[in-house]
């Protein structure tokens, strides 16, 4: 009976993949309101305009990547990745070079794509306050963060290292340019961790994810925070009292990549290039408060001058940010994420 | 040969057969346990000396060595496990004895309210401890409205948050085994006691008690194990001060490129756990746990 039935469900998705055969492809990304605002503003439309099938799923990042290439099981042909594990999978191997013949990214800001992974939208790693306690002029710069007689109050700050040592090196004195530089080396990274081991008595909360983050904002469980900008603009829709500035904040970006043995590989590369356009890069402020990673998405008008402004990669908030470097954290991150974690655990 | 013989050798024969038959009978139990215990085990073993590179390799514990956070977070989770295990002793065994001492009826009605919780997902129970606990959650609140203290203090995101929410979800593995311990307990040797003078109290102690301890200690023992795991209940509520090694393990394997350096981690927990019960065993019954001997 159950291998009857097993049969019939092979048979039935076989039926359908032949049917759907010519051009389809199954993408992953992070689901919630993150994959929700990919949904609307990229995948359906672009699905409705080429006529390639798109199949989501919801994933657990490069980890279920490598576990699929590993064991030869690929069933992903797009995934949606921060672009540090995708710069990290790429060099495991785990992912297929991207054609730029077949991917259009002229227009492309030029640090927001690479060989493996072409650029979705951009968000900022941003300082953000509650305005009950500092009102609207809280900290302007990370050594105001760090400042807790100038700005006194209980700080969150991210339990993982991946954004968290830009920060405390900045607010070390070093300047924005020179960030990466100074946290090429162990002794570089142990200035920031001394830094935020300073700062650790007012830091209540090591937050491990976005919806933390925003929460303890929203809660007043803590007056200070790290974290990403599109949660907080989330939070005070729903009437949480919090602000956050651009100024010295991590420019980073999310982006698409194809797993390696993809089953779907030629068609995903035509999507990818289908989905970088403009006209649909600029449908994706209205769903979430992060940026096109198309410059030409900017020109089209749907993207009003004040939104633009809100934006993490609008020129002017962009001007003022740092952006994450992938080679610092090809090379530094597990080395530093180790180091992060006996500073955690003193 | 006489007949005696033939009957030892008929009665040999008979318990041979019986053995085989009771074999049989356990054999799809033991394939279970080999397959899906056995097997995986061995497995986590040898992925534990891969290294980076995909060849046989101590890295992974030699970075255990190497980095004191390893042993800070081992040291974690042992004492926030005994720490639990304490407190649920302390709350869990006057509970239960109370209960013991109820009419059946009532007794019931209490082992359920006992049990209720356990059918509420452990995720929402933690979340609602999140809820109740934080700096402006109704404790606080309450607590400054009635005027107990004036200031919101910090109850969650830290070691006092984590154990609320652990002796919480543990408390009812504790109690049920220390119930049931209870109940057996024949209320005629307490009768006898006070019949040869002995006060409530000595009589408590000196036969209650020590009839209870097998179902106590079981129910310790197995607090003590579950904590030893613990994932979700000390990740929301310590607030990312309180490590333990299940969350090493998860962060092992989205840092390092191979299984290696999280599977290690797996293995060094499950020895020390094992030894953890290999010296509980040289002090306690084991068997008596399992209500098997008395």
């Amino acid at each position: 009976m159950k291998i009857k039935t097993t049969t019939a469900l092979v048979a039935g998705l076989l039926a359908t993949t032949a049917m759907a055969a010519d051009k389809s492809v199954t993408i992953a990304s992070w689901g919630g309101s993150y994959q929700e605002a990919q949904s609307k503003a990229l995948f359906e439309p672009a699905a409705a305009n080429t006529g390639i099938e798109v199949k989501q799923e919801t994933y657990g990042g490069m980890s279920d990547v490598r576990l699929q290439v590993s064991s030869g099981q690929v069933t992903l042909d797009i995934v949606a990745s921060g672009s540090g594990s995708a710069a990290r999978a790429a060099a495991e191997g785990l992912l297929e070079p991207l054609d730029y013949d077949v991917i259009d990214v002229s227009n492309f800001y030029p640090t927001l794509y690479s060989e493996y992974c072409v650029g979705g939208d951009v968000f900022s790693t941003v300082y953000a306050w509650n305005t009950d306690t500092f009102g609207d002029d809280g900290p302007q710069s990370w050594a105001d963060f760090f400042d807790v007689e100038k700005f006194p109050g209980k700080r969150a700050y991210r339990g993982k290292v991946a954004g968290a040592l830009e920060p405390a090196i900045m607010a070390d004195g070093v300047a924005p340019e020179d960030v990466y530089e100074v946290l090429g080396s162990e002794e570089g990274i142990e200035r920031a961790l001394n830094k935020i081991r300073e700062l650790k008595p007012h830091i209540d909360v090591f937050w491990t994810s976005g919806a933390q983050h925003a929460q303890l904002m929203k809660d007043g469980e803590v007056d200070m925070t790290t974290g990403w900008n599109g949660r907080f603009d989330n939070a005070k829709k729903d009437g949480a009292n919090v602000a956050y500035s651009f100024n010295q904040a991590l420019l980073d970006y999310d982006c698409f990549a194809i797993p390696k043995g993809a089953p779907n590989k030629d068609v995903a590369m035509e999507f990818l290039n289908e989905i970088s356009k403009p006209e649909y890069q600029d449908d994706l402020p209205k769903y979430i408060t992060y940026g096109p990673t198309n410059k030409a998405a900017y020109d089209t008008g749907e993207i009003t001058a004040e939104v633009a402004a809100g934006l993490p990669s609008s020129p002017d908030n962009a001007a003022m940010q740092v952006p994450v470097s992938l080679e610092w954290y090809a090379e530094w991150e597990t080395i530093a994420a180790e180091m992060y974690q006996e500073m955690l655990t003193e | 040969m006489t007949a005696t013989d033939m009957n030892a050798a008929g009665l040999r024969r008979d318990e041979r057969l019986e053995r085989l038959k009771l074999f049989g009978l356990s054999s799809p139990a033991i394939l279970l346990v080999l397959v899906i215990l056995v097997i995986p085990v061995g497995w986590l073993f040898y992925v534990s000396f891969i290294g980076a590179d995909g060849t046989f390799s101590m890295e992974n514990y030699e970075r255990m060595v190497k980095r004191k956070s390893y042993a800070r977070i081992f040291r974690t989770t042992f004492e926030v496990s005994l720490l639990t295990t304490a407190l649920c002793i302390l709350i869990g065994y006057p509970l239960a004895y109370f209960m013991s001492q109820l009419p059946n009826r009532i007794a019931n009605l209490c082992l359920i309210t006992v049990l209720l919780p356990f059918w509420t997902s452990l995720l929402v129970r933690t979340y609602a401890w999140l809820v109740l606990l934080q700096k402006k959650g109704l404790v606080n609140n309450w607590a400054i409205n009635l005027g107990l203290w004036d200031e919101p203090i910090k109850i969650v995101h830290n070691l006092n948050g984590t154990l609320i929410g652990m002796v919480h979800i543990m408390l009812p593995f504790l109690v049920l085994p220390t119930y049931g311990a209870m109940k057996a307990i024949d209320r005629d040797y307490l009768k006898a006691a006070a019949n040869m003078g002995a006060s409530p109290a000595r009589a408590f102690w000196t036969v209650f008690f020590p009839l209870s301890t097998p179902g106590l200690f079981a129910g310790a023992l197995m607090v003590f194990v579950l904590c030893l795991g613990f994932f979700v209940t000390p990740a929301v509520l310590g607030g990312g001060k309180v490590i333990m090694v299940s969350m090493k393990i998860v962060s092992n394997i989205e840092l390092f490129v191979n299984w290696g350096a999280a599977s290690a981690l797996g293995v060094v927990l499950l020895v020390l756990t094992v030894v953890v019960l290999w010296i509980a065993s040289r002090f306690l019954k084991l068997e008596q746990m399992t209500g098997g001997g008395h």
